[in-house]
């Protein structure tokens, strides 16, 4: 039995075969409409998160299966002091696998370490979210056919954006990736991404406060919310907050088959302007996000 | 008990100096029954100083745990007074309740019952992780 609880508990082949079997959803969707006929999601989500569990329940209806669960501490028994091991141990009982999301890192671990049924980790804190990760690999690869010898950006919040670190993690499997880190100085990758991750994979990067000066090299943009609580004070907030915010001006040096992504939600980083140029794929990102949480549910359930 | 000649024991040799007395404490050897000679700051010609744990009784030690908090010791086993075997010691993979995670975010320290686990994450520069958090666990070093 397998849970997902990091992104790199998959290999890479994994993640191609992922890939491809949500590349057949998106061909053949009447194929997979009956494939979990009987069975049952729980989605325990101890902090709300309408966007990822409407995914996660989304998926499963598409599948033909059910949705159990709740969608806040409140509403649940950890709300009457359980334990994580129990609350799961319970649920195992009535459901065929689980979606959890925590507002303590490591607590979809200890579930996975409990449960009779596989767990899929819907984020835990700032610390891991495996599932947005697989939508952004499902962007990228459907954008641009391929995750080698290509010149990513990482903009905004490099310092405590889990996605981006995430992100970084899966990509840094691949061949002759670029990561150009975009982040006011405050708000850098942690020294031991750049560390572990990076230069112990001999994988070449660049750290800049500007943008614009990038942009013509990227191929993907991956941007990032800026808020206004990371900063000590409001006055470099104010500063520095404009020169993260894309706009149609800043993408007039960027290659035509650049891809935007985020995953959302937004504050203001993109223009509403944005959103009507082709290049602009967080929408299409949100959509993949359901298309790989399904073939997760397939592969972790073991229905062929 | 005569220091020099163990009949059946062990002896943990090559320990930092200075740090003889955690280890009697980490590994529980208050609890034996059998003689237990510490000694401190033993000349050595690799180390200069170093100190040695004799316990006159063959009982399994946590390598594991002693490996963690000294990876340079060696653990001698004398049977009939005769060395019959030296192991060295590594960092191991895995320390279980040594370490403890003290990230405010994290769910052992949320959940009492959960047990602080760490896994060696970088073995040429000791960085251990809590396999919950990823935070990094500082390895207590000497005060
Ligand atoms: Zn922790």
């Amino acid at each position: 039995m397998r849970s997902l609880i990091d992104i790199l508990d998959l290999s890479k082949d994994e993640i191609a075969s992922l890939i491809r079997t949500a590349d057949d959803i998106i061909q053949n969707p009447e194929k997979y409409a009956e494939k979990c006929h009987g069975k049952k999601l729980a989605t325990l989500f101890f902090e709300p998160s309408t966007r990822t569990r409407l995914s996660f329940e989304a998926a499963m209806y598409e599948l033909g299966g059910h949705v159990i669960g709740f969608s806040e501490a409140a509403s649940s028994s950890a709300s009457k002091g359980e334990s994580i091991a129990d609350t799961v141990r319970v649920v195992s009982c009535y459901a065929d696998i689980i979606a959890m999301r925590h507002p303590k890192e490591g607590a979809p671990l200890v579930a996975s370490m409990k449960s009779g049924v596989p767990v899929i980790n819907a984020g835990d804190g700032g610390h891991n979210h495996p599932t947005q990760t697989l939508a952004d690999l499902l962007t990228i690869h459907r954008e641009k056919g391929r995750f080698s010898d290509l010149t990513v950006g990482l903009c905004g919040d490099l310092k405590f954006g889990r996605t981006v670190h995430s992100l970084i993690s899966a990509l840094s499997r691949y061949e002759n990736v670029r990561f150009v880190l975009i982040s006011p100085e405050e708000l850098v990758l942690p020294d031991y991404i750049k560390e572990d991750v990076l230069q112990r994979g001999g994988f070449s990067f660049y750290e800049t406060e500007d943008l614009e000066e990038v942009m013509p090299e990227l191929d993907i943009l991956y941007m990032t919310r800026v808020q206004r609580e990371r900063f000590f004070n409001e006055a470099d907030y104010i500063r520095l907050k404009d020169s993260y915010i894309l706009t149609p001006e800043k993408l007039l040096t960027a290659k035509q088959d650049l891809a935007i992504l985020h995953p959302l939600p937004r504050v203001g980083e993109i223009a509403g302007s944005v959103d009507d140029d082709p290049r602009a794929c967080y929408f299409k990102q949100a959509l993949y996000g359901k298309y790989m949480r399904m073939a997760l549910i397939l592969m972790l359930l073991e229905v062929s | 008990m005569i220091i020099d000649s163990i009949k059946n024991g062990i002896v943990i040799d090559h320990i930092r100096a200075g740090r003889s007395m955690e280890l009697y404490n980490l590994l529980h050897l208050d609890r034996l029954k059998c003689s237990v000679a510490i000694i401190k700051n033993a000349p050595s010609e690799k180390m200069g100083r170093k100190d040695i744990i004799k316990i006159d009784e063959e009982l399994s030690v946590d390598l594991d745990m002693l490996g963690y908090i000294d990876p340079g010791a060696t653990v001698n086993i004398i049977r009939d007074g005769v060395l019959v075997e030296k192991r060295h010691l590594e960092l191991p993979e895995q320390v279980e309740n040594v370490i403890f995670c003290k990230n405010p975010r994290c769910i052992v320290t949320a959940e009492r019952e959960i047990p602080h686990i760490f896994r060696l994450a970088n073995r040429e520069q000791g960085i251990y992780r809590c396999i919950y958090c990823d935070t990094e666990g500082k390895r207590n070093e000497e005060e």
